[in-house]
């Protein structure tokens, strides 16, 4: 390794760097550390940098939600959403990159542009059609929308791309029938794509807030990150039952991220190469 | 698309429309289906019905056809201008700052070890993961006039203490500061991967040469990185387009409309007064802005990408 040089323009840069790091991390310091602060400590100045009395009341304060009931809410969507996403798009994707057939080109890029559309054109449609589905207040009317976003369609054609020709090829001449080919060679050679599409939709699954305000309704129905905002409104300075609910609806996110950061990675830079 | 190659598969394809081909083309329309399926119902549909009812004075009691009327409406409606204005200010100041910062980061990091790299590139990434809501609640505290952390630490440095959100002259700044924030994570991550695909031997080469550090970005670096920068600038600017859960979570639009987007306009008017048709209109209005400047911005840019 070469030796670290101090140059003045590498000594600005590392100042700043060090300087847009703490910016980042501070939000994140200030829900945990703020999650275990008494009510009064959360709102005194001078702020108190690291709680000196810890405690778990604004936890107990928040447990008067029906906080299991959300975290399941929040779990089972994005966990829905996850799977439902993976199956369309793996099977739409792998045949939009290894089929010849009429109207290829049609559909491909019908879905591209349908992904630079913005959602307001098609929110209020949508509100009625979920209304007509019966399907405000519920699960459904947050999984199936979701799914229909065309996103992991383009990934996973990215990925289908590198599946060998000459290996579906062998195995139709073997006599495999479509749906065994797609199941035991697609499938197994393009599970880093379909790692990439679960995380991704995962998390945008249990942070899409905007969907979720407008589909659900009662209470029992709320995901984490409506229920934050919920105390919010209701709490509005107590900020440290805010922030034990920011901590818990952040949290499930921040662990998955760092236990499956390289599948980011690669899926957002194969999503982004051009197809 | 007109490699030899494909044009060969296709001629054969035309040659005979043999069985197994219509069994084939049946197969990929068998695959094809749920996805189909679910983007006509959830997408294609209710953009057209968006575009159809944005001609109707639609509310909850109204259905009636009134031609353009909405959109004349929207054209001399000042919190609509103002909203538009809020809008395009979001856009313009978030995309070139999120371009700068994520390249600015991204050469800083890349060539670090792989352990560095993947800390600095998880910092900047966990705003944009972990919840929006959460992020945004804790920038309300760090924010308040009376409690926040940002008055107390400005007020060490002399300055009066101020009502970040509630002041019409820094709410819009605040809201681009925190959607800034949540933007670079993936912009980082493309640009150390390009980086990573920029050819040693070209910048050896250069330096060579005698090229300084500032020319070896401006003709080699950087014009390799054209085309991620063309795809980061399209998804940054459409994303910013749509911020909502910052500004209806921290000013719902205040003060004196300063805040007020397109996005959170078209959920108010929908969600909260009923006025279907108007914010319909409002929605089309923003999509067709959307899309000019993302033809624009791919012909300003894809110029300078070669491919």
């Amino acid at each position: 390794m070469k030796k670290i040089k101090f140059s003045p323009r590498g000594t600005i840069s590392a100042t700043l760097i060090i300087i847009l790091t703490i910016i980042f991390i501070f939000p994140f310091y200030w829900i945990i550390t703020g999650a275990f602060k008494p009510q009064n400590v959360t709102v005194q100045i001078p702020p108190q940098w690291f709680p000196k009395n810890p405690t778990l009341s604004n936890f107990a304060e928040l447990a008067k939600n029906p906080l299991a009931q959300w975290t399941f809410n929040s779990f089972f969507i994005a966990f829905s959403t996850m799977i439902v996403v993976c199956l369309v798009a793996t099977m739409a994707g792998y045949v939009l990159a290894k089929k010849r057939f009429p109207g290829r080109n049609l559909i491909f890029w019908s879905l591209i542009i349908a992904m630079a559309l913005p959602k307001q054109v098609i929110m209020i449609p949508l509100f009625t059609i979920l209304s007509k589905f019966g399907w405000i207040n519920s699960y459904a009317g947050l999984i199936f929308p979701a799914a229909a976003w065309p996103f992991g369609v383009f990934l996973m054609k990215q990925f289908s791309q590198g599946v060998p020709g000459e290996l579906l090829e062998a195995a139709k001449i073997d006599g495999c029938n479509e749906l065994r080919i797609f199941w035991s060679i697609v499938v197994p050679l393009v599970k880093p794509g379909i790692g990439a599409l679960a995380i991704f939709t995962f998390i945008n699954s249990w942070n899409d807030y905007f969907m979720q305000l407008i589909v659900i309704r009662s209470n029992n129905k709320f995901t984490l990150p409506l229920g934050v905002a919920l105390m919010q409104q209701e709490f509005t300075t107590n900020y440290g039952a805010i922030m034990a609910g920011a901590a818990l609806a952040s949290l499930p996110m921040i662990i998955i991220f760092i236990v499956f950061q390289n599948y980011f990675t690669q899926g957002i830079t194969m999503g982004a190469v051009k197809g | 698309m007109h490699n030899p190659e494909s044009v060969q598969i296709n001629v054969r394809a035309k040659r005979k429309f043999s069985k197994l081909d219509k069994k084939e083309w049946l197969y990929a329309y068998l695959f094809l289906a749920p996805m189909l399926i679910l983007f006509a119902i959830f997408v294609v549909f209710p953009m057209f019905k968006g575009i159809y009812i944005s001609f109707f004075d639609y509310s909850l009691r109204n259905f009636k056809f009134t031609g353009l009327a909405n959109y004349k409406a929207l054209l001399h409606d000042e919190i609509f201008i103002k909203s538009l204005v809020n809008t395009l200010l979001i856009v313009l100041g978030t995309a070139p700052i999120v371009v700068i910062l994520s390249l600015f980061i991204s050469l800083n990091i890349y060539k670090k070890p792989a352990g560095v790299r993947s800390f600095f590139r998880g910092v900047f990434y966990l705003p944009t993961v972990s919840s929006i809501v959460s992020i945004t609640v804790v920038w309300g505290w760090i924010l308040h006039p009376n409690y926040g952390i940002l008055n107390y630490l400005t007020s060490k440095l002399g300055m009066e203490p101020r009502g970040w959100l509630g002041d019409p002259k820094t709410a819009l700044l605040c809201i681009i500061g925190i959607l800034i924030t949540l933007s670079v994570g993936q912009p980082i991550i493309l640009y150390v991967a390009s980086l990573g695909n920029v050819p040693a031997s070209y910048l050896e080469a250069a330096e060579i040469d005698g090229a300084t550090p500032w020319q070896v970005f401006t003709k080699i670096t950087w014009p390799l990185l054209m085309p991620t920068t063309l795809y980061i600038v399209i998804i940054t600017t459409i994303n910013s387009f749509q911020c909502f859960s910052i500004i209806q979570l921290l000013t719902s639009g205040g003060p004196a409309f300063s805040t007020e987007t397109i996005m959170y306009l078209v959920y108010e008017r929908a969600f909260t007064l009923n006025k279907f048709g108007a914010a319909s209109a409002a929605g089309v209005i923003l999509a067709i802005i959307i899309m000019i400047i993302s033809i624009v911005q791919y012909k300003f840019f894809g110029n300078e990408v070669d491919y």
